[in-house]
């Protein structure tokens, strides 16, 4: 199939060996890739600071690269949330209410469009470190994906997953909330890495990069040795 | 700035530094999920019995007026006086009526949230009556004249030992900390104003519109007494309290009681339906209930987020808040805390005083998938945001956004930015986390990621 792979802006331009692992996997299992070339922020940071009004015309833009698309994978819990589900909302009794549905209606994670809509869990990777996984809360909790990674992690040759406690808990990036009230976010992301820690994981493994940012972010600060990496990564590592 | 904002980050500040805090509460709501887990789960299908309470819920507010009329109709019947309160200051201006044609001196409460919000106790001491809270947590608040921390636990913010020195001081006397030495000397001082007292207040957890009942919920006796002991009863609620059927409670009692705090049942289940009738031999000769609006028809009135007005005041929502658990309860500023205080109380204070309460959360939403009664609280939180931001834009975040979408929508600009981006990244080194540094408020506790020279879209390009 021809698998429509939006590239969420953080991984364009701070995470490019994310996108690169998604569009390498998608290839491997004999699909045809595009990436298009014009959409480039799903439109979360004016949306969830309550600016709709802004945020229409850049998701407007998203929608009319994905269009015709046959299935739309996105490689965040986040900005998946953002299409499936509120694109909807936001366009709700407008001209692109009927478009943004159907465009919902065909977008997935990354990783539970692998293990769900492919029904694929091998992909012959190797990553021979412990690791644990953090479960971005849009993904899980508005996308309901959590099995899937642990589906696909389960089937890498050497790697070893610990859950961490409290392991459903925000880490506390909350997109523009991570600038608005940094306190707040930094202790609430010290609570994840502590528990992360605690694990004795090399890495945090998880399928939202923003995520990852905060805790790495804070990681490197404090000179603590543990890593964050993207589940793709980990899934194309050989 | 509004003041309330800036005390709300001030506080937040200190709190979030508070290591020791952090882990007192921690602790303490640890032993809470271990218990309502197990509650929980010993409902057939804690998942139907949510629905089952939404859609009761939905039918009860979305028919308030009928409900309210049975109820109001079905307590009068049995000689209890029913009064309307608009506003906090009708209500206290009825309560305060009422305890002086009783020519009351003291009163004695047990735990009324609704009594937080309309700041009855300050109104009630102003004008010269004494007040003595009887539930252990507002008790022990009460003597430090603070606001309860939380709406089912008010002193959980405090160690067995600071509430012994706590005694100690207030009371004179604290033989230990163990919780039975200090329930002990609680009770000793509160049996004597029980027997002193003109006038006993309640609160209610639910009000039956079909049979007229009260319904209230405790686990220390303390309401039991203050509802028989004391001649006049006065009882205050929120309008949103009333249940459709007495059946309901079949579900709600335990379900409250096990959102609230891990418990099968709570303690002590009583059903008022009336004062002291011809031939009974106890209870209260009056009894008066008030019922409080405040704006909630004005929520009331919100389709899309009227189904705050289902909150039946279990707490739940705040154990399980990332944020509440690392600011604690009373940097809210607010009688509500927590996730159903952040959606509800720019309702009733003014959604532009409140609206950082809802810029405050990352939006993880583990609230809603808490909340027993289904309330869809993050997405409010949401919707707070976007009804502030569209009635009141600020004028240098919108700018701001504006100028991201034409960024976003550019390739070409948006490539540029990129590029500026990794050109000035060791000059933002330079000034990392300093007063000169724009990402300061991420850097100061932060790193920033080092930004790669090929950006994900150089690469597809490249490679095609």
């Amino acid at each position: 199939m021809t698998v429509t792979l939006f590239i969420p802006c953080f991984i364009d331009a701070v995470y490019p060996r994310a996108g690169i692992s998604m569009v390498e996997i998608l290839e491997r299992l004999g699909h045809r890739v595009e990436c298009p070339g014009e959409a480039a922020c799903c439109g979360q940071p004016p949306f969830n600071s309550g600016y709709w009004d802004e945020a229409r015309p850049i998701a407007a833009k998203v929608l009319q690269q994905l269009a015709t698309a046959e299935a739309v994978v996105i490689g965040s819990g986040s900005c998946g949330a953002m299409v499936k589900k509120f694109y909807p909302e936001l366009f709700a009794g407008r001209p692109e209410a009927a478009l943004a549905q159907a465009v919902a209606s065909r977008t997935w994670e990354f990783s539970d469009f692998i293990a769900s809509k492919l029904g694929v869990t091998e992909l012959g990777a190797k990553f021979p470190h412990k690791v644990t996984f953090h479960d971005g809360c849009h993904g899980l909790r508005e996308l309901g994906v959590k099995q899937s990674p642990r589906a696909l992690m389960a089937k890498v040759q050497g790697l070893e997953l610990v859950e961490m406690a409290e392991a459903e808990t925000c880490c506390g990036f909350g997109g523009t909330f991570s600038a608005k009230f940094p306190m707040i976010s930094t202790a609430m992301g010290d609570v994840k890495c502590a528990s992360a820690i605690e694990t004795g994981a090399e890495y945090i493994v998880s399928n939202d990069s923003s995520c990852l940012m905060h805790l790495q972010g804070l990681l490197t600060r404090q000179g603590k040795p543990l890593k964050t990496i993207h589940l793709a990564e980990v899934l194309n590592h050989r | 700035m509004s003041s309330f904002v800036s005390q709300f980050k001030a506080a937040a500040s200190v709190k979030t530094a508070d290591l020791r805090h952090r882990q007192v509460i921690r602790t303490a709501l640890r032993s809470y999920e271990v218990v309502r887990d197990k509650r929980k789960a010993a409902f057939q299908s804690w998942e139907s019995a949510r629905q089952a309470a939404a859609e009761t819920k939905w039918e009860a507010v979305n028919h308030l007026d009928t409900h309210l009329e049975a109820l109001t109709a079905k307590l009068e019947a049995r000689g209890t006086k029913v009064h309307w309160a608009s506003n906090a200051a009708q209500a206290r201006e009825i309560i305060t009526q009422i305890l002086r044609d009783k020519k009351a001196r003291s009163i004695i409460k047990s735990k009324a949230m609704t009594s937080e919000e309309i700041h009855l106790n300050d109104a009630l001491e102003a004008a010269g009556f004494t007040v003595v809270e009887s539930d252990l947590g507002e008790f022990i608040v009460q003597l430090r004249h603070e606001p309860p921390y939380h709406i089912v636990f008010p002193s959980m913010h405090l160690t067995r030992g600071e509430i012994k020195d706590l005694f100690q001081k207030e009371l004179g006397d604290a033989p230990s900390d163990s919780p039975e030495d200090l329930t002990m000397v609680a009770r000793r001082v509160m049996r004597q104003k029980y027997l002193t007292a003109d006038v006993g207040f309640t609160g209610a957890n639910f009000a039956i519109a079909e049979t007229g009942m009260i319904s209230i919920t405790e686990n220390e006796g303390n309401a039991r007494l203050t509802a028989a002991l004391p001649k006049t009863m006065v009882t205050l609620l929120g309008i949103e309290k009333v249940l459709p059927k007495f059946a309901d409670l079949a579900l709600f009692l335990p379900m409250l009681a096990t959102a609230g705090a891990g418990q099968p049942m709570t303690c002590y289940n009583t059903m008022y339906s009336g004062p002291r009738q011809p031939g009974e031999v106890d209870g209260p000769e009056e009894w008066h209930v008030v019922l409080l609006d405040n704006r909630r028809t004005e929520l009331l009135a919100d389709p899309e987020q009227r189904d705050a007005l289902h909150c039946i005041r279990c707490g739940a929502c705040l154990n399980v808040c990332p944020i509440f658990r690392n600011v604690g309860g009373h940097t809210y500023g607010t009688t509500y805390s927590g996730p159903v205080g952040s959606v509800i109380t720019p309702h009733l204070r003014g959604l532009q005083d409140w609206k950082h309460l809802s810029n405050a959360s990352s939006l993880c939403g583990a609230c809603t998938e808490a909340c027993p009664v289904k309330i869809d609280l993050h997405h409010h939180l949401l919707h707070n945001r976007r009804n502030a931001s569209t009635n009141e834009p600020a004028f240098f975040e919108r700018l701001s956004y504006q100028a991201f979408g034409l960024l976003a929508n550019e390739p070409g600009l948006w490539w540029l930015a990129k590029k500026i981006g990794w050109l000035t990244q060791p000059l933002q080194k330079l000034v990392k986390g300093s007063a000169l540094d724009p990402a300061k408020a991420w850097t100061k506790t932060r790193d920033l990621p080092p930004l790669p020279q090929e950006t994900f879209k150089d690469w597809w390009k490249n490679r095609k």
